[in-house]
């Protein structure tokens, strides 16, 4: 079969603000959730934490209709897709999660910490996820990163590293109190002085 | 991994800022974007099959306890990448209002009837090839906030995984020829004109099914992989 003439990528469009029934239903409406904001799964080997936060506009009002997705790799720094050829083939963890914002545009997400994962030149990366964000307003969704305070290997990571230094705590989460287990808070600003850094990618 | 994902690609995609549709104004970034090398994380990315999609998860027209009201139509069309390449078993997610342009959400207010028959979502995975195909209703043209008398021109949400992380879309798809288009800011957002009718479906007349439904083609072409010659260090 002969292949398609290339053409262009289709534009991308927003969400728009009635996204959640089919997307992050949560119960809320008569479809079942592919996707959930609980990335443990119960072979799920490794440091189980929360993440949470809020997602802010420009005029600093929280976003209640907005989604996030995270990717990340499980606790040895592996990705659950064929293409990353150091896969683990036994491990139900999936490295996905999807939350839509509530009304005070909180969200969550339970999962575990991320391992080391290398860089093209095979320098490590410090623990991280990659977090794109979609909202009412926002045509292309952002991508953005989600590292962690107290981490030493922050200091030499070679993305981290094109960062200013004082814009890099917008994508350092930071420990809070949490019971029982470990969370780490990171708020979302689309603008404003504290505006997330977002790579171009 | 020595894929390429190459940042030209993104050039069809309307800029973030576009003041035509207001809400992008407080929700766009105004301090640029970092460029970084892609890394593993952003190279691979969810890999979801049959798993996720249950039977009648793509034929909206049978997930209630009768048939939805409307113009019943088949959706159907190749998840493609740029280079023309198929991609097969990802999944595609739609959600989109009902024949008379409201949906199911709460917020949705549009004085206009809910239908107890349809639910407006839906759910497929491309085939071995990256054909996907969906059975629904015309969704209804729905009036919306932007401006006075604006109306968002009749389609259907589409979210599409693809190959990777940075390969993710979500988009519209509209109808041929809808008279809404010159006054949709949404729609225009995309300036190429050659672009922006890539998210127009095509009236596919011979995948019609006779007496029953007619039936639209709408291909989704994902970012491409070594798409340029790599570049050599
Ligand atoms: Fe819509």
């Amino acid at each position: 079969m002969p292949e398609t003439e290339p053409q262009g990528v289709t534009p991308s469009q927003t969400v728009g603000p009635y996204f959640a029934y089919g997307l992050t239903s949560n119960g809320k409406y008569d479809w079942n959730d592919a996707f959930s904001n609980n990335l443990v799964t119960p072979d799920t080997i490794g440091e189980r934490i929360r993440i949470e936060g809020r997602v802010f506009d420009g005029d600093g009002q929280p976003m209640p209709d907005c989604m996030l997705e995270v990717w990340q790799a499980d606790a040895q720094g592996r990705f659950s897709d064929p293409q990353d050829k150091r896969a683990l083939p036994n491990s139900s963890f999936k490295g996905f999660g999807r939350c839509g914002t509530d009304a005070n545009g909180g969200y969550a997400f339970d999962t575990i910490k991320p391992g080391i994962v290398p860089d093209p030149d095979g320098k490590p990366q410090a623990p991280h996820l990659v977090l794109a964000v979609f909202a009412r307003g926002m045509l292309l969704h952002l991508y953005t990163r989600i590292y962690f305070g107290g981490e030493a290997a922050n200091a030499t990571d070679p993305v981290l590293a094109l960062v200013p230094i004082d814009r890099r705590a917008t994508l350092i989460a930071q420990r809070a109190n949490c019971n029982p287990g470990t969370a780490y808070r990171l708020d979302i600003h689309l603008q404003g002085d504290d505006e997330t850094v977002f790579f171009d990618v | 991994m020595t894929l390429i994902y190459p940042v030209e690609s993104l050039a069809a995609h309307p800029p973030r800022l576009s003041p035509g549709y207001k809400s992008t104004v407080k929700r766009s970034p105004t301090k640029p974007l970092i460029p970084m090398r892609h890394t593993l994380s952003e190279l691979t990315g969810p890999v979801y099959g049959h798993e996720t999609v249950r039977e009648n998860d793509n034929d909206l027209t049978l997930q209630g306890k009768g048939e939805p009201l409307g113009e019943r139509i088949i959706v159907h069309g190749h998840v493609l990448d740029e280079d023309g390449r198929g991609v097969p078993n990802t999944l595609v997610e739609l959600w989109q209002a009902n024949a008379c342009g409201r949906y199911i959400h709460v917020v949705d207010q549009h004085p206009a009837p809910l239908d107890p028959n349809f639910t407006g979502a839906g759910r497929a995975q491309s085939d071995s090839e990256g054909y996907y195909r969906f059975v629904t209703i015309k969704p209804g043209a729905y009036p919306w906030g932007n401006h006075h008398n604006a109306w968002r021109p009749a389609h259907i949400h589409f979210s599409v995984f693809g190959h990777s992380f940075v390969s993710r879309l979500v988009t519209q798809m509209y109808f041929p020829g809808d008279p809404l288009f010159p006054f949709d800011p949404i729609f225009n957002s995309v300036t190429d004109e050659k672009a922006r009718n890539r998210m127009v479906s095509d009236f596919d007349l011979e995948s019609t099914k006779p007496d029953w439904a007619l039936c639209y083609r709408f291909n989704i072409v994902l970012r491409g992989r070594n798409a340029t010659p790599m570049e050599t260090k």
